[in-house]
This record gives C-alpha cells, structure tokens and sequence, in this order.
C-alpha cells in the first residue's frame, strides 16, 4: 500500500561519486525490489524518483547521483533533515526466477543490493565507467565488475533468468542477448502515480506511461 | 469546491486522491484516440514546470465502455473535457454527452498549447457546442490572449455557464550544456506558482466582465493561495501541478482554506468569492 510521509534523514554516505540516503522507514512499506519512490528533492518543484537499494530494519536507504537540480538537492541533505517520501510505486522485478543473475550499469545498481537480498544473493554483472564509480558495486554481493571500455554484455553468460537495470544503451544491448530479461527502465517524471502523463515511453509500439506500466517491464 | 485540473490527476489510478475532490475533471477527450506527443514530455523550471503531453487520450468511444462506468464508481461529481481541431469536433462531442446521465458538466479546453487549434473562434466553439447539450458548459480559456475579457463576454454571449480559468501557457526551456529545448515538442505548456499572477489577473478581470461562475486555477498549492483565488472572483478553485507533488494536497488545501476562512470570520467559501473587488461582487449582468 503506498503512501506519503515525511522521513527523517538518518545518514548521507559517499559511495564513489554517488550518494546513499538513509532515512527512518516510517509507515512507508519498503515493496517489491524495483519498484520506486517519489522523493521530496527540497527547494525544487517536483520530487524525483528513485528505486529502493537497501531495506534494512527501520530504514530505507536510496543511491543517486547527482546530475541536475533535483538529484543535486537530494545527494546534499544532511541527516536530521525531513523530507517527503511517497511509494511504493509501479511495478518491481518478478522473483519467481530460477537462475537469476544481476546485470547493471553506472547508477542502474541502485535496486540491486534489495534485489540481491531478496533472492538470496544470486552472482551479478555490473559495468563502470571508472574504477571510482564502481566502489558501488561493493553494495552487491557476488558481484563481478568490468570497467569501461570492457562491457556487461560482453560477459553475459547464457542460461540465466536476467534482471537488468541500466543506462538505455545497455538494457537494449541485453534485450538483444536475452530476449525474456526482466529490464528495469528510467524516465523523467513528476507524479509517478500516473497523473501527469510525463514519463510516457514507447513499450510494444505505443507510447505507456513508464510509472504504470513499468519501470520493470519483460524484454520481447 | 475543489476540483483537480483537468489532465493533472488519473482518478482510475488514483481513486484515493480523486474522492478528496469535490468534483472530478477527465482529461481532455478527443473524437479519436490520440498517442500524444512524443517523449521528452515534462521539464522543471526554476518556478515551474513545463508540459507537453498533447492530448493523449483513448477517444470518446474508448471513454464511454472503458472508463466512464468506473468513473461514475467513484462518487464525485464527474466533468468531462473536450477537445478538438474544429467546431464540429467540440459538437459532436457535445452531443454525445448530452443523454450521459454520470456527466455533470462539460468543458470545452479552448486553450490546449501543445496542440493545433482550431480555425474558429472560442465563442463559434461555445456556440456550436451550446446547441448539442442542455449540460452545464463551461469554457477553459487561455490566460495568453490579449483581449481575454472579450473573449470571456464572448462565450458568455454564446451560452456558456461559467468559465475555467487559467489553461497553461506556452513556454520554453533549454538544456543547460547543449542550449536546445528540452521537450520532444520543443514548446510546452506553463504551469505552477509561476503562473499564479498571471492566473488571478485572469480570474479578476473575467469576474468583472461577466460575473460568471468561474473555477479559478493556475499554481495554487496552498490554502491561503485557494483563498486569494475566491477573492479575485472564482466560485471554485482547482488543484494542477501541486497534485504531482503532494497527491494528499486535496485534504490539505481545503483543511488550509477552512481555517482561512475562519480567521477572517467568513462561514463559507462562497462569502469570499469576489472580495478583492472594491466595490464588493459584481451582479450577473
């Protein structure tokens, strides 16, 4: 059941150049890995979503990079600050795998420490454009890390029930190795609870709102 | 009353949020089913955001067996926007309306920036649409044109029975590194407290010319903004842009606006509409 509520901040920590966010957990329910929460982005007009990395008990912990207003404001709160929180929203990643494996790249490892607990800490492939970014891959476990130019697609192995999530070149990349990956999409959005009709993207031919439909949608 | 803006709430996604209103506003619908444009489709700005949806919508066919069944679930009053590319587009659907017993009103988006318009004239629009319905018709209009209170005695003229007030308007932003527009469209449409003055000049200006009933919006986010809204001249107000912030703004603005109201001793939303207005509320003319 989603809501809304206002959450303090309990820690910032660097993870390379990214930012884990932690705060209270609240009445929020922390949901199904892949699935995403509107956050509060303070001083701006609208909140950003940001899928779930980590769930630990009272918490709920969020990896952002900061690359414009809204992710700079959020990679810049200090603990003892409130901010809103509202989830969880869309639909998350399907668990009922039998050989899961893990395929990420830059930020797009953000679900995938929640996802990796889940079930049971199955082996993961993530991608880097430097040696700094990939410190986040620390967050997975079993994780096995390339660094630009060397690509995840390149190591894919076959015979795995892949669960992606990563910049766009990358999940077409892996759709086209995979067919049925479970991919994990992006797009901007202000509401995420499909009022505003910003965040539509082109899914079977036709333009669906990303925050209904998606972000996990199956490859095909 | 509080009522969403029309295309800033999906009450069959968010049926919650939609029964805190007092009156639900479809997104517009057009004749035919329309995608929409093409992504990017939203960008903040410093005071606001900027879209560009473009009228997605499944057609009056597809709202009719789909949606306005659950719709009328829902227990708010419902309005229907309409839209079109022509006149005869808005008659049609007028007509089409007319014998749906779940519709409380129609209105007529006059105003859309993200699209064509259409060739005739708000008030030929209001008149074409005025003869398929005996349903409440009101007109949204855009805040942009340099002659709005003479549009507004215009479809008032033509049959209307109060008037929507402010639609967004057209603007512009850029990437910060490459310097192009940051939507697919280029151009999209205005809205948030940016908008607000621009809105309650329009409400203002148009309760005076017409005394109509007017549903005021343009930026409103809080209670003391609904509370400035009535007194420029709205008999409602409706919530936009906030909803995508705050989904719990319907019971927040209308705690807000109660206690508003109290502190300045008026029992009810209706004695502060017209309050800005020197000379008191203007009789209907």
């Amino acid at each position: 059941m989603r809501r809304r509520s206002r959450l303090r901040v309990v820690a910032n920590e660097a993870v390379g150049p990214y930012a884990l966010v932690r705060v209270e957990r609240g009445d929020i329910d922390p949901g199904i890995p892949g699935q995403f929460f509107m956050l509060e982005a303070p001083g701006r007009l609208l909140p950003r979503p940001m899928s779930l990395c980590e769930a630990p008990a009272g918490e709920l912990a969020f990896l952002l990079e900061a690359i414009g207003p809204g992710t700079r404001a959020l990679a810049a709160v200090e603990p003892g600050e409130e901010i809103h929180v509202f989830g969880p929203l869309g639909n998350g990643f399907r668990l009922d795998v039998e050989k899961p494996l893990l395929v990420g790249g830059g930020i797009g490892v953000a679900p995938f420490p929640y996802l990796s607990q889940q079930l049971g800490g199955p082996p993961a492939i993530l991608g880097f454009r430097s040696d700094w970014h990939a410190e986040a891959a620390a967050l997975v476990p079993n994780a096995q890390v390339v660094v630009e130019p060397t690509l995840v697609t390149e190591l894919l192995p076959k015979g795995h029930d892949v669960l992606a999530c990563g910049p766009e070149p990358m999940l077409e990349a892996v759709r086209e190795l995979v067919p049925d990956a479970q991919l994990a999409w992006e797009a901007p959005m202000a509401c995420g609870y499909g009022a505003c009709y910003g965040c539509a993207v082109e899914i079977d031919g036709v333009l669906q709102r990303l925050c209904v439909a998606g972000p996990v949608l199956e490859a095909a | 009353m509080i009522f969403n803006a029309s295309g800033c709430l999906d009450a069959l996604e968010a049926p919650e949020v939609a029964r805190a209103l007092d009156v639900f506003v479809t997104k517009t619908v057009t004749p035919q089913p329309r995608e929409g444009n093409r992504p990017v489709r939203i960008a903040e700005t410093e005071a606001g955001m900027l879209n560009s949806i473009g009228l997605e919508n499944p057609g009056i066919e597809a709202l009719f067996a789909d949606k306005l069944p659950q719709l009328a679930q829902l227990g708010a009053p419902l309005w229907v926007s309409v839209g079109g590319f022509a006149a005869s587009d808005y008659a049609e659907l007028c007509a089409a309306l007319d014998d749906r017993p779940e519709v409380a009103a129609i209105e007529l988006n006059l105003s859309c920036p993200n699209v064509e318009e259409a060739p005739e004239s708000a008030s030929e629009i209001v008149h074409a649409a005025r003869r398929e319905t005996r349903k409440t018709l009101y007109a949204k209009l855009s805040p942009a044109a340099a002659d709005l209170q003479d549009t507004a005695r215009a479809v008032q003229a033509a049959g209307a029975d109060g008037l929507t007030l402010v639609n967004t308007m057209r603007g512009l932003a850029l990437d910060d590194t490459t310097l192009q527009p940051r939507l697919g469209r280029e151009t999209g449409g205005y809205s948030g407290p940016g908008l607000k003055p621009i809105a309650l000049a329009a409400v203002y200006q148009c309760y005076r010319a017409t005394g109509m009933p007017i549903v005021g919006m343009g930026g409103i986010s809080t209670g003391r903004d609904a509370l400035e809204f009535l007194a420029a001249g709205a008999a409602s107000i409706a919530l936009g842009t906030i909803l995508f912030s705050d989904p719990d703004a319907p019971g927040r603005v209308r705690r807000e606006l109660a206690d508003e109201l109290a502190s300045r001793g008026l029992s009810t939303a209706e004695a502060a509409t017209g309050l800005a207005h020197s000379q008191g509320p203007v009789s209907v003319a």
